[in-house]
């Protein structure tokens, strides 16, 4: 299905992430946005707000960083594409919503554009220590996507690929950018409606007295009824059965939430998205994602120089994580070399998809800048040893 | 002795009455050089007036915002007393847990007994939107000593002015950009957030409004609220240069008009009694009459795609307030006819 050309921006531009993350919303069809303001993420919202009295959205300042998530979730629920934009602290209080959303399996997309914690941290400087939270920030178990741009034009398209994810899949979809891809500047390429393909939402196709809203019938999620369209749902945050209804038992929890995880682990390979490049016969592996692949990439470089067989991944999808691709090649390298603008978080499932097969050298940075890559160069030689 | 009986004197500070004594009844300063603020900031006055009438025994707790940030930032802080900082929607709880712990530690007597001030200050967004659950619970617990100012600067200042709850109707802001389909992007009126506090909370000893034009007046609010027994609530009106779009220089001038106008009326509530205070009180006892709020709004860039049906419309909300309402600026409603009589 081809997007509503009312969003679509066509032309070239010069945009920095975040402008180019709210072009990238509208054009993939949403229409409603619920935010409260915070650094460094405030930018796409003023791009919205701007924008969408032209388009027919809704933009709504609300309360918090909770009262924002809700709303998108009660947004969803009319069928209507819908997103939330923050950083971190607001991030920290969206996770109970977060948490609901993936219960009742709701689509939509939130953006976390990071930035230095914890608490207040260093608001207007990049760190990507939001990756774990990213995955378990929520309580229970629940299995969600989350992607990383690594440039304005990236962070258009992968907007788009957010929102037709939560809706192929019925769950929230995280937008992990940083705060260097979010305030850098950059061409973006903005494609006629015509080129861009969006994911409806799945409408159930059952009249509304055989309608149960959690029946799947042998698919992955469950066919939606818009709030208004006459068909009565029940959707809760409890543990339900297919009629929506609560079910308080352990076998209807392990049916429920078995579901909700398997509808992501049981497609992890085919969500996964990354690029692969010089992999083949190398000793030693750079892994990174985000702003950091992009400096990892002049580390690789000397490391090449200075005569080191280096390949490098780049992560774009990094939840579900890429395990099978990682413990294949494990087996065929020394090491793998991670580094990232925290203290260690996707470098530990590396290390545990490596197995010890192959060794794992985490590069940490604190946030607040990015890496020397002159020390991701160090890192490569030390274990390529 | 018990905890539900225990309780701890307040600090009995004198209030100067008339701005020319200040300089003998309010004299050291305890938020001083060191601050990052813009120039014209009323907020940071606000933080210096609040800091001087509360004295050197005070404990200040900010809430994320720009009396946080600017405040804070470059390896410098202006406050003298001890500070602490607290997450945005957290002003009231984190002054509870603070005014608890002290009267637990004098109740065992491991602390001398004595008045400690505890002051917790919001912008707006913490104190009329995000923090309103934590402020409302703070009001509920009457056995702890603290004081809440709300700094309303109307706008989200820090994160380069987005509209909040206490935001004017039609105000230019980030999110609420006027535009040639539509002019008016914000249509809400100002929350009506010292009343709610005052209605919600019937235990609850006082609370105010306030501006820093009318120094002395804001003194005695700020040395009356730490007084009371029990929790207390300021907010205070404060006019924001680069929020609002104006020359530093109106700052003061701002603040006078907002109250000559009726727009934001100066009122104290003390153990179930309110009264209006300073050219607020003239204007509701006195018969002083009301400027037009047009200068007001003239006066500041965020206004500037107004035209004349939206000065009219302004200006006859104002006057609800004044003549449709209960209380002036304060109470929006009436008694209804008795039910069992209307036909």
């Amino acid at each position: 299905m081809k997007t509503n050309p009312a969003g679509v921006l066509t032309g070239t531009h010069y945009f920095d992430g975040d402008v180019a993350c709210g072009e990238g919303a509208m054009a993939a069809g949403c229409r409603f946005v619920a935010g409260y303001p915070i650094t460094p993420s405030t930018e796409i919202v003023e791009r919205i707000s701007r924008r969408f009295p032209t388009m027919g959205g809704t933009f709504i300042q609300m309360e918090d960083e909770l009262a924002s998530m809700a709303a998108v979730v009660g947004a969803a629920w009319t069928g209507t594409k819908s997103m939330t934009v923050t950083s971190g602290p607001g991030f920290s209080l969206m996770m109970e919503n977060i948490g609901l959303a993936a219960m009742m399996e709701t689509p939509c997309v939130v953006v976390n554009v990071q930035r230095a914690g914890p608490s207040t941290g260093l608001p207007t400087m990049v760190a990507q220590a939001d990756m774990m939270q990213a995955r378990w920030g929520s309580h229970g178990d629940y299995e969600l996507i989350a992607l990383c741009p690594q440039s304005p034009q990236e962070t258009f398209d992968l907007t788009i690929e957010a929102f037709n994810l939560s809706e192929l899949y019925r769950v929230p979809v995280l937008l992990m950018m940083d705060e260097c891809v979010g305030h850098m500047t950059e061409k973006v390429i903005i494609p006629s409606s015509e080129e861009i393909d969006v994911a409806p939402r799945k409408l159930t196709t059952k009249p509304p007295e055989q309608f149960l809203p959690y029946e799947i019938n042998g698919e992955d999620v469950p066919g939606f009824a818009r709030a208004g369209d006459g068909y009565r749902f029940h959707a809760t945050g409890l543990t339900h059965d297919e009629r929506g209804y609560p079910a308080m038992t352990e076998e209807s929890h392990e049916k429920c939430v078995r579901r909700l995880i398997e509808k992501i682990r049981g497609n992890a390979d085919r969500i996964a998205r990354f690029e692969e490049e010089g992999t083949e016969g190398a000793d030693v592996i750079v892994l990174a994602y985000g702003i950091t692949a992009r400096v990892a990439r002049m580390g690789v470089e000397m490391a090449r120089e200075k005569g080191v067989k280096v390949g490098v991944i780049r992560l774009i999808v990094v939840w579900p994580f890429p395990e099978s691709r990682i413990r294949e090649l494990a087996g065929k390298v020394k090491a793998f070399v991670v580094p990232e603008i925290n203290y260690g978080q996707i470098v530990l499932e590396v290390e545990r998809c490596a197995a010890g097969q192959a060794a794992v050298l985490p590069v940490s940075h604190g946030g607040g800048g990015v890496h020397d890559p002159g020390r991701i160069c160090d890192a490569i030689q030390e274990i390529a040893k | 002795m018990t905890d539900s009986v225990y309780h701890i004197g307040t600090q009995d500070l004198p209030l100067t009455n008339r701005v020319n004594q200040i300089p003998e009844k309010a004299v050291e300063e305890y938020y001083t050089s060191g601050h990052r603020t813009c120039q014209g900031c009323e907020s940071a006055l606000i933080m210096r007036l609040m800091a001087k009438a509360a004295g050197p025994r005070t404990i200040i707790l900010g809430s994320t915002g720009c009396m946080y940030v600017a405040n804070t930032t470059y390896y410098s802080t202006p406050w003298v007393v001890p500070w602490m900082h607290t997450q945005l929607g957290s002003a009231g709880s984190a002054a509870t847990g603070t005014a608890a712990a002290l009267r637990a530690l004098m109740r065992k007597g491991k602390m001398k007994e004595e008045p400690i001030n505890v002051i917790a200050f919001c912008g707006d967004g913490g104190g009329v939107d995000m923090g309103v659950s934590s402020i409302s619970a703070a009001l509920m617990h009457t056995q702890y000593n603290l004081l809440i100012i709300c700094y309303d600067n109307e706008s989200y200042a820090n994160t380069d002015i987005q509209i909040s709850g206490s935001s004017p109707w039609g105000a230019n802001t980030t999110f609420t950009p006027p535009g040639k389909k539509i002019r008016i992007m914000y249509k809400n009126w100002k929350k009506n957030i010292a009343a709610l506090y005052a209605v919600g909370h019937t235990k609850c000893n006082y609370v105010a409004t306030g501006d820093a034009s009318y120094p002395a007046d804001l003194i005695d609010k700020v040395r009356k609220g730490l007084k009371e027994p029990g929790p207390a609530f300021i907010h205070t009106f404060d006019p924001c240069p680069k929020g609002w779009d104006y020359d530093p220089f109106y700052s003061h001038k701002l603040g006078e008009l907002a109250v000559e106008s009726g727009l934001f009326p100066l009122w104290e509530m003390t153990n179930g009694e309110l009264t209006y205070t300073g050219v607020s009180a003239r204007h509701v006892y006195g018969g002083r009459s009301r400027k037009p709020v047009r200068e007001y709004l003239e006066t500041q860039g965020r206004f500037h795609h107004f035209i004349e049906e939206d000065y009219q419309y302004f200006q006859s909300e104002v006057e609800k307030m004044w003549t449709d309402w209960a209380m002036p600026g304060v109470i929006p409603f009436k008694l209804g006819a008795d039910p069992s009589k209307k036909k």
